[in-house]
């Protein structure tokens, strides 16, 4: 059982991204790979990578499911700000950390719960379902934190952002966590055949008996989960929770990882494990802009290049001027390669 | 010179409309294959034509959606080529379709003038509007609110609305696209008066629909077609019901059709599997009594939009009825939704495979256990070695052509997918399949093996639910055909009875039961009782 869509020609884009830009990075910077031990911790600009991509590699685990059903979310940068403004503020009100958890889960999953009710009962649009927490969640959020910026001493919680297991930095563990509970739920059970399904053709899905609203509300509320794992991870890194800035944007980098994961925003196939490499891709390239000295502007700009590279390449119109392996079907497409109408008609 | 001018009784100066010898072929498929058609002034025409006739080609080359290929069309004597609507209806030519395209959050009056509206210094007159609006909707009967969005009136208004538009741009031909599709009887009534009144100041009307009821009561000539060609045309006068089906049809009514004999009709002593009572859905199809039993195969017949699809749509739950009653097994059951259905195994082939049938992009294999595992619920996945099995299992018993089972299923032809769409429900083993035009757009030999599998569930005790457009088809599988006609039950034919003529005869019908055997399944008055 293979946690992406099958075919080792659809990963190739993805992968040999992730590997040009870590490449560039040691050419940059010849000790990007170098990796120490210090008070049992690991330390490096890989680790840095891996560290600092957890919250949008949590997102876009989420995000992947969503944009499979052919839907979006918008909000979970708005639910990452109200699940740590909970977090920081039940923290510094005294409670324990267990009840902090589940109370910042627990705001992740009503977030969740709602965008999936929107969409699947009242058949809103799934980008103005979604926008309307994503602008109504940082005033949720500031209502909890009263306008401040919380902050907090608690260790417990900041081991969550902080800490290390095994001497791997908590974000990196429980990011691995999550995608494993993840893929386990969908492709151990026929979750991930439904979504699939749900999200290529909904009235054939409904027509042959599947739960299509079940469905729809099961992957939002996954991905609020995962929102709320990743507010919590970021708010615990810096012992305080921002509520105007706190995950803000991170909802186009989550579903831009998704997209150079090769998950069609129409829906259908999705590979989890390629999402994540998507988001470490964008992640590899701040860090290595950040370590070559140049400035933070160019950023945007190297960034915008190199995801430009990798979608050219899931093109379908590209791909079919391109050698391909029989049997290989354009990667990130719906339709399969029938005619080339737009690009073949040209001369 | 505008239509209103025109002389009521200008035939003699010859047809408003002539079109010769006109054909239209997409991708190397003749749509059209040299079709005359002749609209003379103050006429209303019908155009008629079953799925696939070429009646909306006609209707699209007439109007410039599509170019021609060849033939000729005359107005008034002097050849025209419109290469789109604007221009079509600046040669007088207007069009207004079942789906009013029209701008429903616009008000009354700014649709009317839209594009044309009166100007004063430089700034639409909004007065001068209003009044104009007013005046145009006046021969029509309609005084409503010009101000008030289109939207916010009903369909039949906004049908009024966009042909006094049409109308008022001078149009001498005006073409209903099935305008009366989703009416209720007392709009068509008042559309229909507008039409004579149009008719009577020489507007020559082309008027599209699938009822034969108002094609007799509104129509002077018909025009059948079929198959992309010109069946006849005839005065609606001269033209018997039972004639005009026959030609709809293609049927000759005098070669009779030899059918199976499958024994004497006494199978109706068993209880029933399914039975539903007054079952039916407003400006969908009327209520009806339906019995299904297990190992019988009852079709429905009728013409396109009689009702066949709606109904069986009903009994899946694909539309929820709003009002009678359904039970399996003797117990009553509410079908909420397909999911109400297949939990009652029911399975269900849909008419238009690629929208409500097939997951395109999802292997043969899912597509096959997506019924079954869609019962099972997700907690409970098939494995991928018990999936195989019975992907590779219905692969050879049915013979889907295809190179294997994780082949996407868009990739399939259309037989094909017809087949593994039947995979699936036949893996979830239905005690009653629907299948809605089951051999439409499939090859000759796949046609073929679907019928002899339809027999072959039969004998095995499966009770399956048909719709068909293939008479042949239907006579030669089923021992129980429910005819219909203008989305009602009109006659119910069993055992022996079975027959095309008696199927076109039943549709060609006037009154309800006519040709209904002893004990008609009609319910179209117990509506009104049951209110």
């Amino acid at each position: 059982m293979t946690l992406s869509a099958p075919g080792p020609a659809r990963n190739l884009p993805q992968y040999g991204a992730l590997f040009a830009v870590l490449l560039a990075n040691w050419l940059l910077f010849p000790d990007f790979f170098a990796i120490r031990l210090q008070d049992g911790r690991l330390f490096g600009s890989l680790i840095d990578v891996l560290n600092r991509g957890a919250p949008v590699a949590l997102l876009a685990i989420g995000m992947t499911m969503v944009i499979a059903t052919r839907g979006v979310d918008l909000s979970v940068g708005a639910v990452m700000a109200i699940s740590g403004a909970i977090a920081a503020t039940m923290t510094g009100a005294g409670w324990s950390l267990p009840a902090v958890l589940a109370a910042s889960l627990a705001a992740g999953l009503l977030c969740g719960l709602w965008n999936g009710l929107l969409v699947a009962v009242l058949r809103i649009q799934p980008i103005i379902a979604t926008l309307i927490l994503m602008v109504a969640g940082r005033g949720i959020a500031q209502l909890v934190t009263e306008g401040q910026i919380v902050t907090f001493t608690s260790p417990a919680l900041a081991f969550i952002g902080s800490g290390s297991f095994l001497t791997v930095p908590m974000p990196v563990v429980l990011t691995i966590v999550v995608l494993a509970v993840t893929a386990l739920l969908v492709r151990a059970t026929a979750l991930g055949l439904m979504i699939e399904a749900v999200g290529i053709n909904r009235l054939s899905s409904a027509g042959a008996g599947v739960n299509t609203p079940v469905v729809l509300v099961a992957v939002y509320v996954w991905c609020g989960l995962c929102a709320a794992v990743a507010g919590l991870i970021v708010t615990a890194d810096i012992r305080g929770a921002d509520a105007n800035n706190a995950g803000l944007w991170l909802e186009l980098d989550a579903i831009l990882a998704v997209v150079v994961g090769g998950t069609s925003l129409l829906g259908g196939r999705f590979g989890l494990v390629l999402s994540v490499v998507g988001a470490l891709i964008i992640q590899s390239m701040n860090t290595g802009i950040l370590l070559s000295g140049f400035k933070p502007e160019f950023n945007l700009i190297v960034k915008a290049g190199v995801l430009l590279v990798v979608l050219l390449l899931q093109s379908p119109t590209l791909t079919l001027f391109l050698p391909r392996p029989k049997g290989a079907r354009p990667i990130g497409t719906v339709k399969p390669p029938v005619a080339p109408t737009s690009g073949g008609a040209k001369p | 010179m505008t239509a209103s001018t025109a002389p009521p009784s200008a035939s003699s100066s010859g047809p408003l409309l002539a079109i010769r010898g006109l054909s239209k072929a997409f991708l190397g498929v003749q749509a059209l294959d040299g079709v005359d058609f002749t609209l003379r002034h103050g006429e209303i025409h019908a155009l008629l034509g079953e799925n696939g006739a070429g009646k909306s080609t006609l209707i699209k080359t007439l109007t410039g959606v599509y170019l021609r290929d060849g033939g000729t069309v005359a107005l008034e004597g002097r050849e025209i080529a419109p290469r789109g609507v604007e221009e079509a209806q600046r040669l007088h030519i207007g069009t207004v379709y079942q789906e009013v395209n029209l701008l429903p959050n616009l008000s009354v009056a700014e649709n009317l003038f839209l594009g044309r509206q009166p100007m004063r210094w430089g700034l639409v007159d909004r007065g001068a509007m209003r009044r104009r609006a007013r005046a145009v909707l006046q021969p029509y009967g309609l005084s409503i609110d010009v101000t008030a969005p289109l939207g916010r009136f009903s369909v039949a208004t906004q049908q009024i609305v966009a042909i006094a538009r049409a109308v008022d741009m001078s149009a001498k031909v005006l073409i209903l696209d099935e305008p009366t599709a989703s009416l209720d009887a007392q709009e068509v009534a008042v559309l229909f008066k507008v039409m004579r009144t149009l008719r009577s100041r020489g507007i020559g009307i082309v008027f599209v629909t699938h009822f034969l009821d108002q094609v007799y009561e509104v129509c002077d000539s018909i025009t059948v077609l079929r198959n992309g060609r010109l069946v006849g045309e005839r005065r609606t006068a001269d033209l018997p019901r039972l004639d005009l089906v026959a030609m709809m049809l293609g049927r000759e009514l005098e070669a009779a059709a030899h059918r199976i004999d499958l024994g004497p009709a006494e199978v109706d002593s068993r209880p029933p599997l399914a039975s539903f009572k007054g079952f039916g859905k407003s400006r969908s199809v009327e209520p009806f009594d339906l019995d299904i039993r297990p190992g019988e195969v009852v079709a429905l017949a009728g013409l396109l939009g009689s009702g066949r699809t709606e109904t069986v749509r009903l009994v899946f739950g694909m539309d929820r009825a709003d009002r009678g009653e359904a039970t399996v097994d003797g117990q009553a059951v509410r079908l909420k939704g397909p999911r109400d259905a297949v939990r009652l195994g029911f399975g269900f082939c849909p008419e238009d495979r690629k929208k409500e049938g097939i997951v395109g992009e999802l292997s043969v294999r899912e597509n096959i256990i997506l019924a079954l595992q869609a019962r099972q619920g997700w907690l409970k996945p098939i494995p991928r070695h018990r999936q195989e099995e019975i992907a590779d299992r219905f692969i050879r018993l049915l013979d889907i052509r295809t190179p294997d089972a994780e082949r996407p299923i868009q990739l399939l032809s259309g037989g094909n997918q017809q087949k593994a769409l039947l995979a699936r429900w036949l893996a979830t083993e239905p005690r009653l399949l629907i299948l809605d035009e089951p051999t439409r757009g499939i090859d000759v030999g796949a046609h073929a093996e679907i019928i002899r599998l339809i027999e072959r569930l039969c004998a095995d005790g499966m009770a399956l639910l048909v719709v068909s457009s293939e008479l042949e088809e239907i006579v030669a599988y089923s021992r129980r055909v429910v005819v219909l006609r203008d989305r009602r039950h009109v006659a119910e034919l069993r055992g022996g009875e079975v027959s095309v003529e008696r199927i076109v005869a039943a549709i060609a019908s006037e009154t309800p039961n006519a040709i209904a055997s002893e004990t008609p399944v009609t319910a179209g008055s117990g509506a009104e009782v049951r209110q």
